[in-house]
Order: structure tokens, then sequence, then C-alpha cells
């Protein structure tokens, strides 16, 4: 109960967070910040507070408000085109990618707009895909008022320059549904019309029934062929024409083969067909190839730099400040950065005090100081003061966006890793062909009555449907179990490729250290609570990444409400202020005034501290690797060689060296090019290789390589464009997940066994021209769910044995 | 059994008005998206009651 009291006091009610200090008291309720209590007072005021009645503190944090010129850019007509989708006289249309998007009482709230602001028509949420389509009249409401209200709700919309150049909105497979619901209501008809045939009941049904079934069946079975299975005859079609066997092509020439002569049956009257066959296996077929398509609609995988570029950026023409396009950016114009804002393009530094955060470029959390005069790499964050800078270069030709325009990256490098059914399809088909051909060869010799119906029945009873299931519904359900271990596959066909991999890189820098809690340590004395408090009173007054950090190490304990005086921060340097009369000081040796040999290593920063006269010591920041990773690392090195490669110099070689292989590559000092080539000369050897790496740094190499693997803290941010987005939790998993894949291709043989079982069973009857439609309907549904179950049972309890995931279900 | 004739008929007319149904529903994006609808069906709908002003003093 003590608990629950202590929690109900320090969490703010809106947001959940912690309360330092001072509680605001509202309405009985305390909040932690000002802006949370506003968006509480706005939801109160529009009798919106079900959203805390859903979920408990489900609001997001207002301590960091959004400027008010942030979205200046949205009054400029020219950006409204591009963004709004749809528009008349009255109404716009718009949809907005939201990452903050977390709970059901966001659903509610974002849904709920048009209470709070009668210009908002309409808004509907998608929770996967975390978005939001409003409409709203914008007479009453401009897109740059909309786009505020949101924010100071705390939903944010991500607007970057990728949204510009936004094509249609993708819509999920929608001609698939379609084919599968005709082949679905075709092969339910035709089993419940042909059952009088399965249970021999025809001597008791009249003729006339009989006919009216047949005829009944080809009528239901000529939009399956039509329609439902016509992709597949395309494929064949397209893969012939190239000189491949794939498997389309067995699969359509079963279809061909049971539609004609299943007609011709019919309307000979000899028989009654393989309708329901034929209806069966399109329909299975097409279950198999929804289950392949299905992919992770949350994550986006196709990422580039626009995607994290801003939509606009501010231009000085003179004294005079206009909002342009990132797009339209030129050489030589002179723009205004402000806190927060990202650097658009390649940029020389005119005035202010820049201090960069690169951790998108290079997973590098410190903040990077520039002086005048020096070239900013585009993708930095400005933290602190403005920024007016002259562009250097264009966009789409700055160092880090030009990796872009290589020729290795436009050129779709097509992976060399070919999957298991498109090697067995090839052998498959021939074996059936020649097999069709000498049974009908052999029954040409001694009965010719027989030699159409074994040709055709060896067709039709060996098409690959069990076989085209393998590969789809084994893949398909390991990339839902890999999913559940925070591992989020693009498609299914990267697990096969996965467990190819002979040579995985790393890079360091976010991948193999973790960005986000770095270990801190003070040296020197020790220090005293009243010392504490006063780091921490300065500290308070800083919005630094590392004056944060010292706070939380500090703890809440040494929060304190010491008075500061004079209170400075010169940029990339540290603080200074009063307090009681004594003058502190924080920050670099130069500032702090010690002489001390900077002996800083890659991994580690120091900050300083004086109080008065007395030096006390100083805060040691040291990257972390991440947890087990020397385990992690050992496991991986049994089946595959291991390289590094780091943008930062080599500092840390000693250390990493412990960890890796003995024969593992090291390079240092490599450029986000560098990486990239690097990866294509180990493909050029024939290795087949897999990147793991992070920021935009890396995005050439993960673009390059067989298979990349990008990192991420957080998933809902931004990572670049690869085949595999894995949540830096899972990492310790790794080894695991490799030896996961390499399971799941063996179940694949397993199941390719399975359905050639059957294929024989089968074959043994349709070589003898014996095959009657009964066993071809009873085979065909019996293999396709038997591999069904097969492999997506054994799946799971692989991914159960390998531990990807903890819990039951 | 003439009778079939016309249940025959009748269950497949029944069969295509599902079918009809479903390309409806996938036309009209109900398949786009299958998770909030899940959530959306939970909230309840209050009666619109005028804000109480004394209560967000």
């Amino acid at each position: 109960m003590k608990v629950l009291e202590k929690n109900i006091q320090t969490a703010c009610f809106h947001c959940g967070d912690n309360i330092n200090g001072k509680a605001l008291l509202f309405n009985q309720k305390s909040f932690c910040c000002v802006g949370c209590q506003g968006v509480y007072n706005l939801l109160s005021q529009h009798n919106l507070c079900d959203y805390y009645s859903l979920e408990s503190s489900p609001g997001l944090s207002q301590k960091n408000p959004v400027s008010k010129v942030k979205f200046s850019y949205l009054e400029e007509e020219e950006i409204q085109k591009q963004l709004i989708q749809y528009r008349n006289e009255h109404t716009s249309r718009i949809s907005f990618y939201m990452p903050t998007m977390h709970c059901s009482s966001c659903i509610w709230l974002l849904e709920s707009l048009y209470k709070i602001e009668p210009g908002i028509i309409h808004s509907r949420a998608d929770f996967l895909k975390k978005q939001v389509s409003i409409s709203f009249n914008h007479g009453i409401l401009s897109l740059r008022q909309l786009v505020e209200l949101l924010s100071s709700l705390g939903y944010e919309p991500s607007l970057s320059m990728h949204d510009l150049s936004k094509k249609k909105e993708q819509y999920t497979n929608r001609r698939l549904l379609y084919q599968m619901g005709v082949a679905g209501f075709a092969f339910g008809n035709i089993m419940l019309i042909s059952f009088p045939e399965y249970f021999g009941l025809d001597s008791f049904s009249r003729q006339s029934f009989s006919r009216l079934f047949g005829y009944l069946n080809l009528v239901l079975a000529i939009p399956v062929f039509l329609y439902a299975s016509q992709d597949y005859f395309i494929s064949a079609y397209k893969s012939i024409k190239r000189g491949i066997i794939n498997i389309d092509f067995p699969l359509a020439l079963g279809i061909l083969v049971m539609f004609f002569r299943s007609s011709y049956e019919v309307i000979s009257q000899t028989g009654i067909g393989f309708f329901d066959t034929l209806s069966g296996l399109v329909f299975f077929l097409l279950l198999g190839k929804w289950v392949q398509q299905r992919t992770i609609d949350t994550l986006s995988f196709e990422r580039d730099y626009t995607s994290y570029f801003p939509v606009a950026v501010s231009v000085l023409t003179g004294d005079f400040e206009r909002t342009v396009p990132v797009t339209q950016l030129k050489i030589g114009d002179r723009i205004l950065i402000r806190n927060n804002e990202i650097i658009p393009a390649d940029a020389i530094l005119l005035k202010g005090t820049a201090q960069i955060d690169f951790s998108f470029v290079t997973g590098e959390n410190n903040l990077i100081s520039k002086v005048f005069g020096e070239v900013i790499y585009a993708g930095g964050r400005q933290v602190g003061g403005s920024l007016e800078l002259e562009v250097s270069k264009s966009v789409s030709q700055s160092y880090l966006t030009q990796l872009w325009n290589s020729d290795h990256f436009s050129k779709q490098t097509e992976s060399k890793i070919q999957s298991f059914q498109t090697i067995v399809s090839k052998y498959f088909t021939i074996t059936l062909l020649i097999l069709a051909l000498g049974s009908a060869l052999f029954w040409l010799w001694f009965d010719p009555s027989k030699s159409m119906a074994a040709f055709t029945s060896v067709l039709i009873i060996a098409c690959p449907c069990a076989l085209a299931l393998s590969s789809p519904f084994a893949l398909g359900n390991a990339m839902r179990m890999l999913g559940r271990a925070k591992f989020y596959l693009k498609s299914p066909g990267v697990i096969e490729k996965m467990a190819k991999i002979n040579h995985l890189v790393f890079d360091k820098t976010g991948t193999l250290t973790q960005t986000s809690i770095a270990q801190i340590n003070f040296e020197g004395a020790i220090l005293s609570k009243n010392e504490s408090q006063k780091i921490a009173a300065l500290c308070q007054h800083s919005v630094h990444p590392l004056s944060k950090q010292i706070l939380h190490f500090l703890g809440s304990s040494n929060s304190s409400r010491l008075l500061v005086d004079d209170f400075a921060e010169v940029p990339g340097k540290g603080l200074m202020g009063k307090i009681q009369g004594v003058l502190i000081f924080i920050g670099s040796a130069s500032f702090v005034g010690v002489n001390l040999p900077s002996k800083t290593n890659g991994l580690n920063t120091h900050v300083f501290v004086k109080i008065g006269e007395n030096f006390l010591g100083k805060f040691i920041f040291a990257n972390t690797y991440r947890a087990n990773l020397s385990e992690v690392l050992n496991g991986l090195s049994v089946r595959h060689k291991l390289s590094l490669l780091s943008g930062d110099n080599d500092s840390e070689r000693l250390r990493l060296a412990a960890l890796f292989p003995l024969d593992a590559q090291m390079l240092f000092e490599m450029s986000p090019a560098d990486k990239m080539m690097y990866i294509h000369q180990l493909k050029e050897n024939g290795e087949r290789v897999c990147m793991i790496g992070d920021g935009l740094n890396d995005a050439g190499a993960l673009k390059v390589a067989d298979i990349g693997i990008s990192v991420s803290e957080d998933t809902a941010h931004f990572s670049p464009s690869s085949d595999v987005i894995m949540d830096a939790r899972s990492f310790e998993k790794l080894s695991r997940i490799f030896q996961y894949a390499k399971n799941t291709l063996s179940v694949i043989y397993a199941s390719f066994a399975i359905s050639l079982l059957y294929n024989l069973v089968g074959l043994s009857f349709a070589v003898q021209g014996k095959l009657s439609p009964i066993i071809a309907a009873v085979l065909m549904p019996i293999s396709s769910i038997s591999v069904i179950l097969f492999t997506t049972l054994a799946t799971y309890l692989l991914a159960r044995k390998n531990k990807l995931f903890n819990n039951l279900i | 059994m003439t009778i079939l004739f016309m249940l025959i008929g009748i269950s497949l007319l029944m069969a295509l008005g599902f079918l009809i149904a479903f390309v409806w529903s996938v036309k009209s994006g109900q398949m786009e998206d299958d998770y909030t609808p899940s959530v959306r069906i939970l909230f309840e709908d209050k009666p619109h009651i005028k804000p109480d002003k004394s209560q967000s003093e």
C-alpha cells in the first residue's frame, strides 16, 4: 500500500514520469510540468478525461515543448500541396505518421479530436501503422494550426522530406484477397456438389443430376482458372522466356492439364473431372502466397535519408527569412538552423556555436563541436543556439547522401543465394516431365487408350502443391516467431539467406556498444552530500545530454532547490554558476582549468568538477559494450567468420581483440563508402555476407550485403534501409537466431520429403492410368494440410528450443 | 428429387452473396487494418454532457 501511495505522489498524472522536486497540484492531481497540466486542462474542458481512464498515465511528457516557429513552413502553399492527399473547396484530408502513438488511449484521443477543435471533421487512427488520417475544414483550421494542436497534445506528426515525394497510399494486396475469395468460393461449392460422387451415390442419383453437377462444377471452375490462377501462368511464362524453370511452371502445367481434362470429361460425359482438386489446389496455393506476403506493417524497411531529413528549412536572404522545401535548396544558400533541427546538406558554419549530435549518422552519442568556417556534414542535429550556415553541397550530393547515388546502391544487387525452392523445382520439373512422357510412351505401346489418361494423371497428381506450400508456411511462421523475439524481417525469404551466411560484419559504435546507457564513474575525492547537491543544482539548468546523465547518476536524493546565480553554459565547454557565493565549474579540462594531459580514448568522455578553488575530480562516461557480447561473438564464431568495421580510431583495438576470435578482421577509420566497398569485396570473393550496423553511415554496407541487419534502440524511430530491423535488446539472442534460421531450413527439407512421399503414392496410381478423381481429391488437401501443420508446429517448437522467447502461447 | 435443383440453386446464390460481401469488405478497406477496430469497439460513447466548469477550476 505504501508503494502505491508513493507512486501516486511522485508520478505525473498525465505522462507517468517521476516528478523531480515539487509537483504541480491541479484538480487534486499532480503534474510534473506546466505542459502536462495544460494538456490535462484542455482535455478536461472538453470532457475528454476518459483518456486517463482507458490507460493510466497515457500522456506524453511535455517538458520539452515544441518551438513555435518549427511548423511555420506549413504555411507555404507549395509544401501543403505535396503533403495534403485530397482537397476540395471546404475540406482537406491528410494522413500523418505518428511515432508517439502507443496505447489505446492514444487511439481514443486521436479519434476524438473533433470534440476539441471544431475545424476537424473526422479522424481515424491505424494503430499498427501508427498513422492518423484527418479530414479538416481548411477554412477554419490551417494545416499549421492542426499540426500545432497535435504537437501540443504530445502527438507530433513525423514530417520528413520523404513525405514530399509521397506516392499513392500503399494498399495491401487486394487483388490476392479477391483471388483467394473466388478460389475459396469455388472450392467449397465444388466440394459440396462433388460429395455424391465421393460416396458413390451416383447410382441413386439420376443421370440428369450427374450432368448438372458436372456442368455446375465447370462453370464454377472457370473463374478459378481464368482469374484466380492467372498469376501462375504469367509467372511460368515469364520464367520460361528467361530460360529458367521455377516452381510455378509445374503448377501452371498441372492447373492447365487439370482444367482441360476435366472439361473434356464433363462435356463428353465420361466422368466428373478434377475440378474439386483444381480449385482446392489454387486456394491453398494462394493461401501460401498470402502467408508469404504478410509483412510487418508497423516497420518501414525502405527508409533512406529522405525519411529522416526535414521537409523545409529557413533560408536567409539579407535579413529576410523564408521557408524553402529542402528539395529546392541550392549551393550558396544561407540557411538558419535552430535548436534540435537537422542540417539537410553539407554546409559551412558562418555564425553561432555548433554542437552537433550525429547519433543518427554514426551511432555516436556525444556532441561534436564545430567552429566558424568548418564544414558540417548533413545529417547532424544542432543542440543549443541557432546557427547560420552556407550550403556547400546540394542535398543529394552531400558526404552522406551521395552513398545513395553510388552505382552499388542503385543497382539492385541480386544476392547470389538461391532459395531451396528455386533449386529444387528445376530438378523436380524435369523429373516430372520425364515421368509423364515415359508413362505416356509406355501405354502407347501396350494400351494406347490409356496413354492420354496416364500422361495427364501424372501431371495432375505430381502438381507440387505441398512443395509450393512448405517454404511459405515454414518461413512465414518462422518470421512471426522471430518477430516475437524482436527481430523483424522484411520478408520471410530472408531466413533462408540467413541460414547460408558465412561471414558476419559488425559496426562498432551503437551496434556493439550501447548508446543510451553510458557507464558513469566519479574519480577523485568522495563527494559529500552538499557537494553532490550543488553539482545537481547546476546540472538541472542545462539541457546537455551529459548534464542529464550526471543528474541521473547522482540520483533523486540529491535533487535540490539550491539557488544558482550567474549561471552560464559555454557550448562545447561546460557549465558555471554561483551557489551560496561559491563559483562552480563543470566541464572540460581546459574550461575547469585543470592541467591534465587529455588522455581521452575513443570510448570515454571526461567531465571535470571544480567547486570554489577545489578540484574535486571527474566524471567518466564509458560507453559500454552490450551485455553478453563475448558470448554472442563466441557463439557466432563457431560457424561464421567475423569482421569489425569502425568509423572511429583504433584506441579500442585491444579491448575488441579480446572479444573477437583471433582470425577476425578489424578495420578502423572507415568511411561509409569504405564500409560499402569492403562488403562488396567480400562478396566478390564468394563470401555470403551479413552486415550488422545501426547508423546512416552503415546504410551502404547494409544495402550491399546479402543481408543487412540494423540494430535499433527503438524500432519506432529511424533505422536505415535494411532486410532486418533488430531491437537492440535482442542482441544477445543473435547467435541463437542464426541457429534458428538453420533449423528452419531443415524444416523445409523435411516437409519437402513429406510432400514427395505423397507424390510417390499418387504417382503409383497415376502411372498405371488408374487415377480416379476421388484419390486426387483426397490426396491434395491431405498433403497440403499436413505440410502446413508440420511446418507451423516444427518452426514453433524449434523457436522454443532455441529460447527465442520465454512466455508460452 | 427435382426439389434438389431448386435447393442447389438457392445454396449457390447464398454462397454468391457471401462472396460479394467478401469482395465488398475488401474494397471498403476492412482488410487494411486488422488491429485498431478491435480496440475501437471497446470505447464507450458517453452521452454528451456540457463540460462542468467548476471541475476544471
